[in-house]
Parts: C-alpha cells; structure tokens; sequence
C-alpha cells in the first residue's frame, strides 16, 4: 500500500460517515424543502410570508442580542478572572463553565425556577410590590436562559487571550499618558479582537439554533427552531419546515460570514 | 531640535519593594540623578533593577517610606500615565494594531496634540532614528533594530523629562547591539534628557553610562563613574562583575604580598595577615622569567586577534589571567616573568 492510498484508506471512516450521517440527510432537506405546494418557492416563505419573516428577525434580533450582551459580560469577567488570583477564583471559574454541562432543557427548567409563576424572582417581587413578576416564558427569559449558556462558551475564550495579552503594551500605552479608558480602547481592545469574533460567532449560532430551552419554556415565543418544530409535528409540514431549517443555517451562516468580513480589518490590524 | 534641556532631576529616597508574597526584591535604596544625566542601573538577574526604573517610572509603589521626587516634586503617589515619563521595553511593546507614524504619535494624540503638529513631530523623529520610509509599515514587518528605534521614537515623542530604558538591547544579536549601542549613545547626548537605563551587560553600561549604579540582591553595592567603578571597585562582587580580575588573596609582608611564585610590591602601607587584591588582567606585563620578581608557568593561551589571553599558574595561588599584546610568542609550559605596577594592585575588603 503507497503512502497516498494509506491516507485515503484512513479517511474513509469519516468518509463514511460525512456522507451517512451529513451530506445524505443535507440533500434530502434541501430537497424535500421544495417538495411542497409551490415548489421551490417554498424557500422563499421565510422572508416573503408575513409570520415567518416575524420569526426570523426576531430569533436573529434575539441571537444578536444575546451575543452582544455575552461578549461585554464575558470579557469583563475573563479579562478580571485572568488578571486577579484571589480565594476561590478555582471554583468561581468552575461554577461559571458549569452550564456547558447543561442541555438546553436543564437551564429553560433552571430559568422557570428563577422567573416562573412559582419563581424567586416572582416571589421576591410580590413580598415588596405586591406584584408578580414573571417573565420566564416570554423572550426575556429564553434570552436569560441563551445568556446562561453562552457566556461560560466565550469567558474560557477570552480569558485565553487575554493570558496571552502583552502586559507591556499597557504599560507602554501608560506611560505614553493613556488613562485607564484609553489604554483599554486603543490596546487591549483591539488586541482582543479575534477572539471576540471567534467565540462570538459561536454565541451567536448557538443562540440563533438553540431549541431545548425555548421548547421547556415556551408556548408563546416566536424563534425560528421553534417555529420548524411546530410545523413538523403539529402541522406534519414537511416542506415548510425543511425549507425553513435549510434557510436557517443559510442566513446563519450567511450573518456569520459577514461579521467575519467586516471584522476582518480589525482582527487583521489587532495580528 | 529643541528637546534638549527638558530632562528633570530625579531623588529616590529611601525606596524599597518587598511583593506581596514576601519576596524582597529591593532593600531601601536611596539616589540621586542629576538633570540630564544618564544613569545605569547595572546588574545580574534579579538584583532588583528592574523594581528600582519601575518605582521611578510609577509601575510600581515603594513600600511605606519611599519617596521619588522628580524636580524636587513628590511623585510617589502618582501614577504612570502623569508622570510624563518616555519608557522603552526589554520587548519594545509597539501597539501592533497602529503604524509606525501611529505608535510614534500616540502619546501626542492622547495629548490632543494636533494634527499637523503630529505628523511634524513623527517625521522629525523618524529622521532622528533613521527608519524614514517605514512610516506606514505595520510592526509585524519590521525587524528587530527598526523596532528597537521606532520604541524609541515613541517614548521620546512626547518630549519626556525623562527617559526610562529597560534593557533594550538585549533582544536584538551582538552585531546589531554594537552598532545600536553606538547610535543609541549619540542620541542620549543629542536629546538631552534624564535617562535610567537598566541592563545586566557592563559593556553597555561603561559606555552609556555618566554614572553606574552597580546592584547586587536587592541592593545597591557601588555608585560611581564607569572609571571609578572599573578602577576602584569597592568589592570583590563590583570587581568581578565589571570586566574581567584577578582576586588574589595572600597576606603582606613589609610592603609587599607574599606570592608562591614571587612578592609583589604594594603601594600604600597596608598591612594584614591576609588581604584581598584585585589586578586587572591588561595591567599585567609578561616580562623575562630571569629577571621577574613574579613568575609562573604558562597554562594556556587564547589568542582572540588584538591580544591574547595568557592563563598563568604557579604565581599566585589561583592561576592569574593575563591579556598580553599579540605580539608576544610564548607558547604552553614557558615559564614567564610578571610584573605589575603597583598602582594596579587594588586592596578590596576581606569578604567576611
């Protein structure tokens, strides 16, 4: 066996599997996606039929959102966690990673316990205003719920970088008259360019495919998993749900891309 | 260029640093550095020199006690970024996302320096430097001894009273450091400013250096001129760390220190059953063995093209380095004469 046919001997497995378990059920959704009454049009229903736009912008508006908010909570915390060592950071740190553990299901159960009709929140709420407040099963809380796991995803990121920040750069910004706002803006900032790119993109299709929460919390929130899984089961609409959930990875993909390209001069310049 | 004259004078007292941990890494150190003076601070790893340019440059506070004052002005307590210090970094430490032109004008724009005024101030010191043409070239494309220039661009920029350099040499190959070293001098001279330059190598700091602050473990063991420091060191440590000695140890006998291969005359009537001499291996002459008070055998030559360095033994009671003029043919296991004026014997104290 020559060294080329042993190479390709060994990818066969993912080989295999790429085309089993990806490329095949790929093609059919994209097929069955045009499979339904009006044919290819069928892709075109997400943006053109009223409710459908609704959902897509409101899942991207979510996922933006929730990305945003992650990054500036994440590089706080990462940039003080990397730079402080104090009693306890070990399990501090530890305790923030802990939602990676947790599907999706885990922290929509975890966010009713806080913001349900039984919740702390609600509870708390009623002894001092004597108001309920609730707000689990609307959008503010699957953006809690998306917060919750999306900051451990970016804080490990950022503190990596942040490990790997030149000190001297802000010292040298320092003695150049930087305050403490500029040496952030001018040095660290863009020095931490990349990695807000990287672990916010994965924030944010994290965010925009997530489905185990909104599903425990949720009846009446529009985000497009959601929308695809109601009309598979409930509907057995199959065309339409294949046509959105092709759609759905398209446009992701397709914000991702762009984020990438207009942060490109940035990441490039922070090098 | 006007930017001479602006240095200010600089008075550490009493500044020491202990860290958190309980490490001393400086004892009480007390200095005072002349209006456009440059000062070395010179020493092995570790001997506290770097604490010491941090507590002047206000990365670091001195423990309760110390003082840094700069024109007579107490500075303890305020931070870096209002002290108007220029620093340069053993690393440069250029931002890596801003031009050349831009990290040389930071530290104006940050001063809401205008435009124009900037742009005037980079090209006068790119010329100054000698990097014209790299101005808009980012960092990553430059090479070590552009960096080196362009971080001092940068720190002088801002018209600094002083001038703060940790070891920026030493990144850069031994050619190259030679040459930079030189430039590097010329500046120094032409700017004018107080400087404080830290490095470990004691070429740099004999040739920068109006004075030398030699520190060993946390503290200071000898301040004087490079000739003072060279010629009269204080003790063994300074001897052995400037340049290259001999430290004899032998005890003096009517004038003169008793050698197995020989007596050695001395100038000034110290007595002592044991004294510690330093001899300076280019103050040694080989001479002819018949006629020598000292001689010895030689152990080996090292010819390095200006001179060579002969190992002898036999004359004192560790073998003594001799630098002899290359003309000299001589060659393993001749037995040569020494002899040594005795201005160039220095007395040090006895190491306790």
């Amino acid at each position: 066996m020559s060294q080329r046919s042993f190479v390709w001997f060994c990818l066969l497995p993912l080989a295999v599997v790429t085309t089993a378990f990806f490329l095949l059920p790929m093609a059919r959704l994209v097929v069955a996606g045009a499979e339904g009454p009006h044919g290819l049009a069928g892709y075109l229903a997400i943006l053109t039929e009223g409710r459908y736009r609704a959902t897509l912008i409101n899942t991207v508006l979510l996922a933006a959102a929730t990305t945003v908010v992650t990054l500036i909570v994440a590089t706080i915390a990462g940039m003080f966690l990397q730079r402080h060592r104090f009693p306890g950071r070990a399990v501090l740190i530890a305790m923030l990673t802990f939602p990676l553990a947790f599907p999706g299901v885990v922290v929509g159960f975890m966010i009713i316990l806080l913001a349900g009709r039984q919740g702390l929140i609600g509870d708390l709420s009623n002894r001092i205003f004597g108001e309920k407040l609730v707000f689990a099963y609307s959008i503010y809380g699957l953006f809690l719920g998306y917060l919750y796991f999306s900051i451990p995803r970016v804080i490990l990121t950022i503190m990596a970088a942040v490990q790997k920040l030149d000190v001297g750069l802000e010292e040298a910004a320092r003695s150049l008259g930087a305050s403490p706002w500029a040496v952030q803006r001018d040095v660290v900032l863009p020095a931490l360019a990349p990695a807000f790119v990287a672990s916010g993109a994965i924030a944010f299709a994290t965010a925009m495919g997530a489905f185990g929460t909104a599903f425990t919390l949720a009846t009446n929130i529009d985000v497009l998993p959601m929308l695809i899984y109601t009309e598979f089961t409930l509907a057995a609409n199959f065309a339409t749900s294949a046509a959105l959930s092709v759609g759905l990875g398209l446009i992701t993909w397709l914000i991702l891309a762009l984020a990438r390209t207009f942060s490109g001069s940035a990441v490039a310049a922070a090098g | 260029m006007n930017t001479a004259g602006h240095g200010a004078a600089v008075q550490i007292e009493a500044c020491g640093k202990t860290f958190a941990d309980g490490t001393r890494a400086l004892d009480p150190a007390t200095l005072d550095i002349a209006r456009g003076e440059t000062l070395v601070l010179l020493g092995p790893s570790g001997c506290g020199k770097t604490t010491m340019l941090r507590i002047i440059a206000g990365l670091e506070l001195p423990d309760a006690g110390g003082k840094v004052l700069f024109d007579g002005k107490d500075m303890t307590s305020v931070p870096i970024e209002r002290r108007n210090v220029g620093m340069v970094f053993q690393s440069y430490a250029l931002f890596p996302n801003m031009t050349v032109a831009d990290n040389i004008a930071y530290g104006l724009k940050i001063r809401g320096v205008a435009k124009d005024e900037r742009a005037a101030r980079v090209a006068e010191l790119v010329a100054l430097t000698n990097i014209t043409g790299l101005e808009n070239r980012r960092i990553e494309q430059l090479s070590g001894g552009q960096r080196q220039r362009v971080a001092l661009a940068r720190a002088v920029a801002i018209r600094p009273g002083i001038l703060l350099l940790d070891e920026p040499l030493t990144a850069l190959d031994a050619a190259l450091r030679d040459r930079l070293r030189s430039e590097l001098n010329r500046l120094l001279r032409a700017l004018g400013i107080t400087t404080i330059y830290v490095t470990h190598d004691q070429a740099e700091a004999m040739e920068l250096g109006d004075r030398i602050v030699v520190m060993r473990k946390g503290a200071i063991a000898q301040i004087g001129t490079p000739r003072e420091v060279y010629f009269a060191p204080r003790d063994r440590f300074v001897a052995e760390f400037i340049g290259a000695a001999n430290i004899v140890e032998a005890p003096i006998d009517n004038g003169e220190l008793i050698l197995p291969g020989g007596r050695l005359p001395i100038r000034d009537g110290a007595t002592g059953a044991n004294a510690t001499v330093m001899i300076r291996p280019e103050t040694i002459r080989v001479t002819d063995a018949e006629a020598a008070v000292l001689s010895g055998v030689i152990d080996s030559i090292s010819f390095v093209g200006d001179r060579q360095r002969i190992v002898v033994s036999g004359a004192s009671s560790k073998p003594l380095n001799v630098d002899a003029p290359n003309t000299i043919l001589a060659k393993v296991g001749d037995r040569i004469g020494l002899s040594i004026a005795p201005d160039a014997l220095r007395m040090l104290p006895s190491e306790p």
